[in-house]
């Protein structure tokens, strides 16, 4: 178990390590963050002071070694843009997406399960298909063509919210949020909505396939037969076995949404990271760009390290299939 | 493979059907959008100014009938979807096609090799496959720019690991059964042995997320597209035009986005419900198939 662990640790802190060299050299080749970020019609001398200032005249790798040194003091260079620390900026931004998410997982996890249970006690009859193909949508749609149409309907036509923006931001216990004010829970239901489709038909499928799965056991037939009434049966009895790959899964979704966020951030104009993501690449800010990534891929291995190390707990044939098949 | 038996069990589901349809459908406008589509929306000579932002149903200065009207340079937004199609289609049939080609050669190339190059592999294929597809194919269009061949690049930098992953999990069952350990006894070569008589059973699972990758596929370049970081202005996708027409819909040209979008819709939905079909053909089939031995 240890020496499992111990594994999976260290292929995680690789992963790190080649992403971190991979983004940086790639960053490198989008093009030259001089041209971008400095006036062209301003004399050679504030070019060049410029070009100091920000460290791009060292050579390529000197640069990557006193990125990587800084990067562990916690020191993500300074956004080009913002002139703050890109760690700051991020970090800034990060509660306006954690909320949306937050709420998003919420109307996925309330709406999901329970249409996953109905869905699941109609088996193949016509309810339980159409439901089932209705969580295909919930899928295939792209993200942003939802939120276009949410806002069409709902901010166009109706009138009732907002189309985008965060709102007023109050505190709650001591967490400045827009779920603090009426005006902020307007902003956000739109956004949420539209980022809670993907795991609220991901969590729908999953519990209803694991219904159908376990409709057959024997225990079921038995607390049939004991006379129960399906509603019991389903609640009491099926749903508790179905909840394991569900809480799985809605660990590692939590984590997708966060890559998620990016389109819907961008379409609501929502001020979180994903949208600072999508206008750091337009105007090619380097530390923000690197520091954003190194950020969601220490999330996603953490929460993939986790995941492993859990299922390895649950089901110990985990820890010795794989490198010896 | 009993095809035969598959396509029964797959038409069983109308919508799966339906779906099919559909898809053959958007297929055959794409193919043929030249012949189809009433003018050439990028021939900047055929365009009218006059002609802008006519509703659906209009007649234009030329005599045109704008069937989903115009935009706001006067191009018939019904031929510029069939032209999108095109793009759209294309982009994702292509990365597709190379994505599954590379990925299931790796994927029965690890699986047959095992020890370490199935280890190196695959654990290259599991850290590709833990960040989501739409980072993965942002970050990499962020580094070689957009256009049309870069996006292709990335789309198909995002699919080839979910092939892989499947080609090896369906080859490690395969290498189990009798008739692998017949060829090896007949001393046949391991590019025979993995190519012509352990390829041929892993397609059922392969096509299925073939057609669920079709789907991505279309949906990640349109949302790349619109958010500015996929196509150029040049190559106008289905993403592209929604994204185009977005900048007029609280103007109430509303057709500029809605028709785009339900090609969209339409064409990325019907891919993932065929894809639906398929895994329940399959499953069924593999259930009979396991009946005979």
């Amino acid at each position: 178990m240890a020496q499992f662990v111990l594994q999976r640790a260290m292929h995680a802190s690789v992963v790190l390590v080649v992403v971190s060299l991979l983004v940086f050299c790639g960053i490198y080749a989008i093009g030259n963050p001089v041209h971008v970020l400095i006036d062209p019609r301003s004399s050679q001398e504030v070019i060049d002071q410029a070009i100091r200032n920000l460290g791009l005249d060292r050579p390529l790798w000197e640069q990557y070694l006193l990125f990587l040194r800084n990067a562990m003091e916690g020191d993500l260079g300074n956004s080009y843009v913002h002139s703050r620390p890109a760690l700051q900026v991020i970090l800034e931004r990060l509660p306006a997406t954690l909320e949306l998410i937050f709420v998003a997982m919420s109307i996925a996890v309330v709406a999901g399960i329970p249409l996953g249970l109905i869905a699941g006690s109609m088996g193949e009859r016509l309810p339980g298909r159409a439901l089932s193909n209705l969580s295909v949508l919930g899928f295939s749609l792209p993200t942003f063509w939802v939120g276009l149409t949410l806002i069409l309907i709902f901010s166009i036509e109706l009138r009732w919210l907002p189309s985008g923006g965060r709102g007023e931001v109050g505190a709650l216990l001591g967490v400045r949020t827009s779920l603090a004010t009426s005006d902020g829970w307007k902003h956000v239901l739109l956004p949420a909505v539209n980022l809670s489709l993907f795991p609220m038909a991901l969590l729908m499928r999953l519990v209803r396939s694991g219904v159908i799965e376990q409709a057959n056991m024997d225990y079921v037939r038995f607390a049939r037969a004991k006379g129960l009434s399906s509603t019991r049966i389903l609640i009491a009895y099926i749903f508790r076995n179905t909840l394991i790959p569900v809480v799985t899964v809605m660990g590692l979704v939590t984590g997708g949404l966060i890559a998620f966020s990016v389109v819907t951030e961008s379409v609501f104009a929502w001020p979180g990271i994903g949208k600072l993501i999508v206008d750091s690449i337009r105007l090619l800010d380097r530390p923000v760009i690197v520091a954003y990534i190194l950020i969601v891929v220490l999330v996603f291995t953490a929460i993939n390290f986790a995941t492993d190390v859990t299922y390895s707990i649950i089901d110990p044939r985990i820890r010795l299939g794989g490198a010896n098949r | 493979m009993n095809w035969k038996v598959v396509f029964r069990e797959y038409s069983r589901d109308i919508t799966s059907l339906l779906a099919l349809a559909a898809l053959s459908v958007a297929l055959l406008l794409a193919i043929f959008a030249s012949v189809i589509a009433v003018q050439d929306p990028y021939d900047l000579t055929a365009l009218n100014l006059m002609d802008s932002r006519l509703p659906p149903g209009s007649i234009g200065e030329n005599g045109l009938y704008h069937l989903l009207g115009t935009d706001d340079q006067g191009r018939d937004v019904a031929s510029a979807i069939l032209y999108g199609l095109r793009i759209s289609i294309g982009v994702a049939v292509a990365s597709g096609a190379i994505g599954i080609v590379l990925g299931t050669a790796v994927g029965i190339l690890a699986a047959y090799l095992g020890g370490w190059a199935d280890a190196v592999l695959m654990r290259i294929v599991d850290i590709q496959l833990s960040f989501p597809a739409i980072l993965n194919a942002m970050i990499l269009l962020a580094v070689f720019g957009t256009g049309l061949l870069n996006i292709i690049i990335a789309l198909v930098a995002v699919q080839w690991a979910y092939y892989a992953r499947t080609a090896r999990s369906a080859a490690l069952v395969e290498l189990g059964r009798e008739y692998v350990e017949a060829a090896k006894s007949l001393s046949f070569g391991p590019m025979r042995i993995m190519f012509r008589h352990i390829l041929p059973n892993c397609l059922g699972p392969l096509l299925v997320i073939a057609a669920v990758e079709l789907a991505n596929a279309i949906a990640l370049e349109a949302s790349l597209s619109f958010l500015g970081t996929g196509l150029r202005v040049t190559e106008p996708s289905l993403g592209l035009l929604i994204a185009n027409g977005y900048s007029l819909m609280l103007s109430g040209h509303y057709w500029l986005t809605i028709y785009p979008g339900l090609a969209l819709l339409i064409l990325v939905a019907s891919a993932n419900l065929i894809a639906d079909g398929l895994r329940r053909a399959f499953i069924s089939r593999s259930a009979v198939a396991v009946d005979h031995g």
